[in-house]
């Protein structure tokens, strides 16, 4: 099966059918590890045992910016190319990257609480991640306010590849400007600062949780094939039965 | 393993994750089922697609 043959939406579902169960488990080992060595790490000297929460905030943190990543690509797939399975990965993806963010915005404001003595700072870093999560949160509302999916795909792909604008200012908000979060640990110029024992469970929790993306993405884009065919029979059926019997 | 004086901010930034992982799960899990019902359900009405397949085919 070529790159191609995925353009075709039958054959995206027969090659989903065969992935999922085995990216399903991968996802569920690859977590349990995670899970222990997270369990397993020391104290770090400073933030004492709530750096295990960097080991869920981290992750989530890291998706809820390359889920949005995914979703430009599928909207200059859908407004460049016209790939039939662009606006629906847009349209799959934009839930579990809220779901992603939401994740990130409590436990960072669960870390907040102890280390910086408030839950919440309108600083730049939070506030740009709260704006992120905002734009996911409209796009769901726009795929549901139109109900032509292919009208609905290229409004949501002009907000999209709009919206790509803060992922820069995400990412270089700790350094642009004074804030209450910690700058960049992982990926900086000169390579990691974290140590080994803390750095190796947040590499294999970022790996869990980029497969658990996988996953449910491909399960999430199956379903919305799935719904269009639903869709696209029911107007046949409306259609047949207007024209009466021949 | 000891969380220190913060573990309740630790266990339930590891609960609230397991929920929300949890809730997308069922939701996909559910609207797949609810996907397939409606398809079976239109199959049943005799609709064919207009490849002339079946409605529940599919690959």
């Amino acid at each position: 099966m070529t790159l191609v043959d995925l353009a075709n939406p039958t054959k995206f579902l027969t090659l989903t059918a065969r992935l999922l169960p085995w990216l399903a488990a991968a996802t569920a080992v690859l977590l349990l590890i995670g899970l222990y060595q997270s369990a397993m790490a020391p104290d770090d000297y400073q933030q004492g045992a709530t750096v295990k929460i960097m080991f869920i905030h981290v992750p989530n943190a890291w998706l809820s910016m390359f889920v949005w990543g995914v979703m430009s690509l599928a909207a200059l797939g859908t407004l460049v190319w016209r790939h039939p399975l662009a606006d629906v990965a847009a349209k799959a993806a934009a839930p579990i990257g809220a779901a992603f963010t939401f994740l990130a915005l409590v436990t960072g404001s669960l870390w907040g609480r102890p280390m910086w003595g408030t839950y919440w700072e309108w600083d730049a870093r939070l506030t740009s991640v709260l704006i992120l999560f905002l734009m996911y949160l409209g796009l769901i509302a726009l795929w549901r306010a139109v109900e032509d999916p292919s009208r609905a795909a290229r409004a949501a792909a002009i907000l999209t590849l709009v919206g790509a604008i803060n992922l820069p200012i995400i990412k270089f908000s700790v350094d642009w400007w004074n804030t209450l979060h910690q700058p960049a640990s992982v990926m900086r110029m000169g390579g990691p600062v974290l140590d080994r024992a803390f750095l190796i469970p947040l590499l294999v929790m970022a790996l869990a949780f980029s497969l658990l993306f996988v996953t449910l993405h491909l399960a999430a884009m199956r379903n919305e094939i799935l719904r269009r065919r639903v869709r696209a029979l029911q107007l046949m059926q409306v259609a047949q039965a207007s024209q009466g019997p021949a | 393993m000891s969380l220190g004086p913060y573990a309740s901010f630790i266990v339930t930034s590891y609960l609230v994750a397991a929920g929300v992982v949890l809730i997308l799960i069922a939701w996909i899990v559910v609207d797949y089922r609810r996907q397939k019902q409606r398809l079976s359900q239109l199959d049943a009405s005799g609709v064919v697609r207009r490849s002339g397949r079946s409605a529940t085919e599919f690959r």
